[in-house]
């Protein structure tokens, strides 16, 4: 029986090791040499001590933060309406449909909407409005990184909800808890783990967010991404990349525990 | 039990499927023996017809590929997987290849239609007396401006970008040396300085044009200045051509107190297997018929003296893509930086763009 047990474990050990453990350790590895081979922990300190750096973080951190925030905001409630839809399911999969189109793609069609003679401006032409900037700004940035991070929110905030047990909200409704009450009581704490998984999802890819920045933000929104991809394909300086890749690791970690830690204390106390 | 063994086994064959792939990948140029030649060349930068051409007339087989950017290409190269056999990298990088050792010494006996390459393309500084490279095609760095918004007399020079007229209506090419070169020769500092306070300054002069650079782009630019997006982009003149080709409004200058000009050449990798094959094909290239059919398909500036003569007068006559004389003098390549400059060039222009809000 015990051998079989750690049998079972091999295939998931083999996966582990050679695709999450072996990447993670070759990019730490390779942050410690500087552009001449040398052993150093120079990436670092350039990295700790260089203002570029440390604001670029900043911008990235801000920029993701708002990014999470927009999606949670519209995607809540929609993950709350589908959920009260019949054919909740054929719903969820409209909104699940885009995630099949390649992220280019969606980006470039993006460029056609926003353009200065794309559909959008000509629509505000018509109406009288006439033609505004919409490329190259921080809200069309905003709302592409959002579109594209939405079904990522909806899904796991749409499966908590759909978890939670009927009787429990007919319960409250019986106990006289009003609607709100019972939606800040009730339903909320328990669609919790949706949230943070949501949070997750979307806040850790949107750290490094950079075809976006370029295409659509004009390169007047950098974060991270950007830095990374030109250390490793123009610079050559792929220890600074690896640098800033741990980095990138070291917050994602950061967020990781923050909403684990959370939720246990949600579960405890209420 | 079996169903575990199964996943074991699976995993186990994904890795070897993986291994054997590479191997299978980078391994591909050596079986064909001695009749193939392996081309590695930039995107859409050959006329097709021209291959099959050389096939025909030589009775080599061509296995052609591609690349998009020179450090991709010398990554690939300095692995050694494929043996290429001709490769197509810009002046900067086949200075790196020396350095490197990447790349065989030509031997000029075998290339006789070398003759044709106009004397001032050839011995340039960075690679003086064509021992490794021979000129494929050159360009310039320049500007590309739309009439409908701009008059022509306002961007013939690189200062007058920086005019506050100029608002929000530049785009820059998203690349280091090019964004840099524009603010160096507006100081008359050299191209390729490694004075880090001669950079330094010449960042604080790009960043006084922050409030005119509307987005700094890549290949999307074309796309934008097609579609009126933007009244001028800074960019290359291959790029300007394809963009002149679809939007008529567009024209392109290259300012005459200096820029950049660049070449790709043709080189044989040290490694290659099967360099007659690869002389057969740089003399079929330069032959001047061939030359110039490439010149018609690909829309770039040939060096190449006989073909020009047979292209229309219309390209030729263009001063926009064969500058005058007089501009020619004032345009620079760029050398090889030593890792460290370059490193300089790109934080310093990382700054410069998160400066750019």
């Amino acid at each position: 029986m015990m051998r079989q047990k750690t049998l079972f474990i091999v295939p998931y050990l083999l996966w582990i090791v050679l695709f999450v453990l072996a990447p993670l350790i070759l990019i730490f590895y390779q942050s410690l040499y500087n552009i001449n081979g040398q052993f150093t922990l120079d990436n670092y300190t350039t990295y700790l001590t260089s203002g570029v750096y440390l604001k670029m973080t900043f911008n990235s951190v801000w920029y993701a933060f708002l990014i999470t925030l927009v999606t949670l905001v519209i995607s809540y409630p929609t993950a709350y309406v589908l959920n009260r839809l019949h054919n909740k399911q054929f719903w969820l999969l409209l909104v699940i449909l885009p995630t099949w189109i390649n992220l280019l793609l969606k980006t470039y069609a993006f460029i056609g909407l926003f353009s200065r003679t794309g559909s959008i401006n000509q629509f505000l032409r018509f109406v009288g409005l006439g033609s505004h900037q919409l490329l190259f700004t921080d809200a069309s940035f905003m709302f592409v990184a959002a579109y594209i991070e939405i079904p990522f929110m909806v899904l796991p905030i749409f499966n908590s909800l759909a978890e939670i047990n009927p009787s429990l909200i007919n319960a409250s409704k019986d106990l006289g808890a009003s609607q709100w009450q019972t939606f800040t009581k009730v339903i909320w704490p328990l669609s919790m783990p949706g949230v943070k998984a949501g949070i997750q999802a979307v806040f850790i890819p949107s750290l490094s967010l950079f075809m976006i920045t370029r295409l659509i933000g004009g390169n007047r929104v950098i974060t991270l991404g950007t830095a990374i991809e030109e250390h490793f394909l123009t610079t050559q300086n792929w220890g600074m990349g690896s640098t800033i890749g741990v980095v990138l690791i070291i917050a994602m970690f950061i967020v990781m525990f923050a909403t684990g830690e959370a939720k246990q204390k949600g579960g405890h106390t209420r | 039990m079996k169903k575990l063994l199964t996943i074991i086994v699976g995993i186990l064959a994904l890795c070897l499927l993986l291994v054997c792939g590479e191997y299978a990948l980078n391994h591909r140029g050596n079986t064909g023996g001695h009749r193939v030649l392996t081309i590695y060349n930039w995107g859409d930068y050959i006329d097709p017809a021209l291959i099959s051409k050389f096939e025909k007339r030589t009775g080599y087989k061509v296995d052609y590929e591609t690349f998009d950017s020179n450090e991709s290409m010398l990554t690939k190269l300095r692995q050694g997987g494929t043996n290429y056999d001709l490769v197509i990298p810009s002046e900067y990088t086949v200075q790196r290849m020396k350095k490197e050792g990447l790349v065989a010494r030509l031997d000029h006996q075998k290339l006789p239609n070398l003759r044709y390459i106009d004397r001032q393309f050839l011995n340039r500084s960075f690679d003086r007396g064509n021992e490794y490279s021979v000129p494929y095609f050159w360009g310039t760095l320049g500007i590309i401006y739309n009439d409908q918004k701009i008059n022509a007399g306002a961007v013939q020079h690189w200062e007058q970008l920086w005019s506050p007229r100029l608002k929000n209506n530049v785009m820059l090419i998203d690349s280091a040396r090019d964004v840099f070169a524009i603010a160096l020769i507006t100081q008359h500092q050299s191209v390729n300085t490694k004075d880090f306070t001669k950079l330094k300054r010449a960042q604080g002069h790009l960043k006084a044009l922050t409030p005119n650079v509307k987005a700094i782009v890549a290949d999307e630019m074309k796309m934008y200045m097609e579609q009126d997006e933007a009244a001028i982009g800074v960019t290359y003149s291959g790029d300007a051509r394809e963009m002149m080709d679809v939007n008529h409004h567009l024209h392109y200058v290259v300012p005459s107190e200096g820029s950049n000009i660049w070449f790709d050449n043709m080189v044989i990798p040290k490694r290659a297997q099967n360099k007659a094959a690869a002389y057969a094909f740089i003399n079929f290239m330069l032959a001047p018929a061939n030359a110039a059919q490439n010149a018609r398909y690909v829309g770039y500036a040939t060096p190449n003296w006989a073909a020009k003569k047979r292209l229309s007068k219309k390209i030729t006559s263009n001063q926009a893509f064969y500058p005058p004389q007089k501009t020619m003098r004032h345009l620079h390549t760029y050398h090889d930086l030593p890792l460290k400059t370059l490193g300089e060039y790109n934080d310093l222009f990382l700054e410069f763009k998160m400066f750019a809000k």
